[in-house]
């Protein structure tokens, strides 16, 4: 298969002219549209489109030729993957065990109330996510944190505290950290 | 590429690799310390001070005590620089060419010198201690580049598996040195290995378990970041020896670090015909794949991530038949942790002798702990099997922050919470298991004074509550029960009676649950019902008296 196909695709353009369904085209070409790519190409499409909606979730059944029931099946299963779009900032605490024995429940209710969601949610004015993690891996520097994608370690309810509400201050700009 | 080649090739290399340079680690904790800038603001330093001879510099993976990052080291003096700020890197240069270059006098301005770390590796127990064969090249080498790990005579085992060995002749060195999963069950390999090389030839599979599930465990993580052709070799070989030409890598998706260098490593093995087909110009084909998994804790148990690489909902199924037997698509195939496939090729290359001369009786090797929670050092260690639990907290680890250690919890949600006054165990499978513990994956969690240990019980049941995939009732309904009844003692609210019935719900749900999530499930609880009764017992209601003794 030529790697050219990134940029001519087979089949129509989608409509709305998105090219981020090119892309996703591509990927799912690239597994010759294997029924069993399905987690891959849910991968490619939530780091494409963020999250998982109910259409790209119907477009990619379509194109792998599954049910949708089976999409969705496996959409909702695992963890990694959302349904609902999230916030401009992120921030997942770590409940892991090595963050829990030093305190990841004090930080997780700090954030909680601060902004004022549980772990799950996000803000009314979409400026804020609340996740938690089962591990990040960094147990070393625990409790770790991470915000906007970036690991940070030693996190106290203090200064963990402050960060957020200078995301929720910030909704556009990152945060520095 | 052919024998020849490659020596040459590791022969070079080796030379570069000897000589002076300074190592930054550039991987997990240190990277989320700021690491890359340190090692970026060292590269501007020598620039600047356009030193004669220039010093090298090297991204390296995990040096092992990872709490006190981002740690810098200059070789070969072995001198280690912890929690290294960018703004040390003029001092550190300096300091570095001074080591290097005695009689050059020049010195820097005002600022006072900078100081070594403590820790140097060739004094401080929480280095001395150790073994490292797993971890031999970890915070050595430059995982991104295939020429240090050729350097440290990688991909020599699998020449000689290929040129001086049958399958079999691998399989019987596996077994005889007595090798066993470090997955967490410890199940013999060189059995699970001839299991599968026994099967009719046909398509069969080699998958790598790379999902490292247990919370408070890093140790694949680091091995594949620090190190990941190591894990690729082991695979190749292990493929070899059963007969397989495929090969999958399930890992996390909270990796991404891990994911991107073995993407590396695999794009470098292939361009040097180490992987694909005809291996080192032998017959040999084997590839082999990346798949990332989607964040479910189940996913690591064998069936259920067999399910998930074929594109499914990560549900495990009653075994037999084994993997071995029918797995992948129904084919057989060979599953080993990371850990497992990194022991590989030492053993090939040293032969079974020398690996059965270290560790204890029924534990051979060495174990890596990723060892976390209340302690003064924390981090990844590698110690023969047989070290104590004591020498690794106290010695090794320093003990715990302030105060005394209460317990150490290891092998995640399958495992248990062992007493300080149990400290004296060796740690190796049966001792462990006979603690009502498991050895697990390797993570290792101390618990000081202030633990409560029945809020740690509820902790993990509300991580399998989470977890469970729903499949079977007794894990599906049994870890709520047991949730909501722990969650009725530690508010104070449950009486007496009420232990006797967690007891008997922890019986049920370890007898009837259909796969090792279920069936480990209740491990923590009745670990610490054994050790630490006295805790449950201060939080039970007194009849008639109208006490309530909140947590
Ligand atoms: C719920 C559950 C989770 C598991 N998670 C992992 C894991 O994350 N990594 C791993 O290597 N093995 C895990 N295992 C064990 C695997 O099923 C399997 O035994 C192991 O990968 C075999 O490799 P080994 O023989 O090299 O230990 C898990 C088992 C269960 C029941
Ligand atoms: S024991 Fe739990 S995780 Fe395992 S199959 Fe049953 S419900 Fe799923
Ligand atoms: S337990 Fe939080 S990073 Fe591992
Ligand atoms: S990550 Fe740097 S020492 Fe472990």
């Amino acid at each position: 298969m030529s790697e050219g196909s990134q940029t001519i695709v087979d089949g129509k353009p989608h409509p709305s002219g998105d090219q981020r369904f090119r892309v996703l085209e591509a990927t799912m070409k690239r597994h010759q549209y294997q029924p069993n790519s399905l987690i891959e190409v849910l991968h490619k499409a939530q780091e494409l489109f963020g999250y998982l909606e109910r259409d790209i979730l119907l477009h990619i059944a379509h194109s792998l030729k599954l049910p949708p029931s089976q999409v969705y099946g496996v959409a909702t299963f695992y963890h990694f993957f959302s349904l609902t779009p999230s916030g401009r900032h992120t921030c997942v605490v770590c409940m892991g065990t090595a963050c829990f024995v030093k305190g990841a429940a004090s930080l997780l209710s700090t954030v909680e109330q601060i902004a004022h969601i549980q772990a799950g949610e996000t803000t009314q004015d979409g400026g804020l996510s609340l996740s938690t993690a089962r591990c990040l891996g960094a147990c070393g520097s625990a409790p770790a944190v991470v915000l906007d994608g970036q690991v940070v370690g030693y996190q106290t309810s203090e200064n963990l505290g402050q960060q957020v509400t200078q995301m929720m201050d910030h909704p556009q700009s990152k945060v520095a950290t | 590429m052919d024998l020849q080649e490659l020596q040459t090739l590791a022969e070079r290399e080796q030379e570069i690799l000897d000589a002076p340079c300074i190592r930054c680690c550039t991987v997990g904790g240190c990277l989320s310390a700021n690491a890359l800038a340190v090692k970026e603001q060292i590269e501007v330093e020598i620039a600047t001070q356009d030193l004669n001879p220039p010093m090298q510099v090297r991204g390296v993976g995990c040096m092992g005590l990872c709490s006190r990052g981002p740690l810098v080291r200059l070789d070969p003096a072995g001198i280690l620089y912890d929690q290294v700020t960018p703004e040390d890197a003029p001092e550190l240069v300096h300091a570095c060419h001074k080591t290097l270059q005695p009689h050059l006098p020049k010195a820097l301005s005002n600022s006072s010198p900078l100081q070594p770390s403590t820790y140097q590796p060739r004094h401080h127990p929480f280095f001395t201690l150790q073994h490292p064969i797993v971890l031999e090249n970890s915070g050595h080498i430059d995982p991104k580049e295939i020429k240090d790990y050729m350097a440290q005579k990688g991909y020599l085992a699998l020449y000689q598996a290929l040129y001086d060995m049958t399958p079999s002749d691998v399989i019987d060195q596996i077994t005889q040195s007595g090798l066993r999963g470090r997955g967490g069950g410890g199940y013999p390999t060189g059995l699970k290995w001839s299991t599968v090389a026994k099967m009719p030839p046909g398509q069969k599979y080699v998958i790598c378990n790379g999902d490292e599930g247990d919370p408070g465990a890093f140790m694949d993580r680091s091995v594949l970041e620090s190190d990941p052709h190591r894990v690729l070799e082991g695979m190749a070989i292990a493929a070899y020896a059963v007969g397989a030409n495929q090969g999958y890598i399930y890992i996390r998706g909270e990796y991404p670090l891990a994911i991107n260098h073995l993407e590396t490593a695999l794009r470098q093995a292939r361009k040097q015909g180490l992987l694909g087909s005809q291996i080192f110009e032998s017959p040999f084909d084997f590839r082999i794949d990346i798949r990332i998994g989607a964040g479910a804790f189940v996913c690591g148990e064998e069936t259920a991530l067999m399910a998930s690489i074929e594109g499914k909902r990560g549900l495990p199924h009653p075994r037999p038949p084994y993997p071995a037997e029918s797995g992948l698509w129904g084919c057989p195939t060979l599953i080993n942790n990371v850990e497992t496939f990194a022991n590989i090729a030492p053993i090939i290359r040293n032969g079974a002798e020398w690996f059965v001369g270290i560790g204890t009786d029924k534990s051979k090797g060495t174990k890596v702990f990723s060892l976390a929670g209340k302690i003064q050092n924390t981090g990844l260690i590698e110690v023969p099997m047989g070290t104590s639990l004591r020498q690794i907290v106290e010695q090794m680890g320093g003990g715990v922050l302030d105060g005394s250690a209460k317990a150490v919890q290891t092998g995640g949600p399958s495992g248990g919470c062992i007493p300080a006054h149990a400290f004296d165990t060796p740690v190796d499978y049966e001792s462990l298991t006979r603690l009502g513990s498991i050895m697990g994956s390797g993570g290792m969690i101390v618990m000081d004074q202030a633990t409560n240990m029945v809020d740690v019980a509820r902790f993990f049941m509300e991580f399998c509550m989470e977890e469970s995939c729903g499949k079977c009732v007794p894990c599906r309904a049994g870890t709520v029960q047991l949730y909501q009844l722990l969650t009725k003692i530690c508010d104070g609210k449950a009486r007496k009676e009420d232990l006797e019935s967690l007891n008997q719900l922890c019986e049920m749900v370890k007898d009837t649950s259909l796969c090792g999530l279920g069936k480990s499930a209740p491990n923590p609880i009745l670990s610490t019902l054994r050790f630490f009764k006295d805790e449950y017992l201060t939080l039970m209601h007194n009849e008639g008296s109208g006490d309530y003794h909140p947590p």
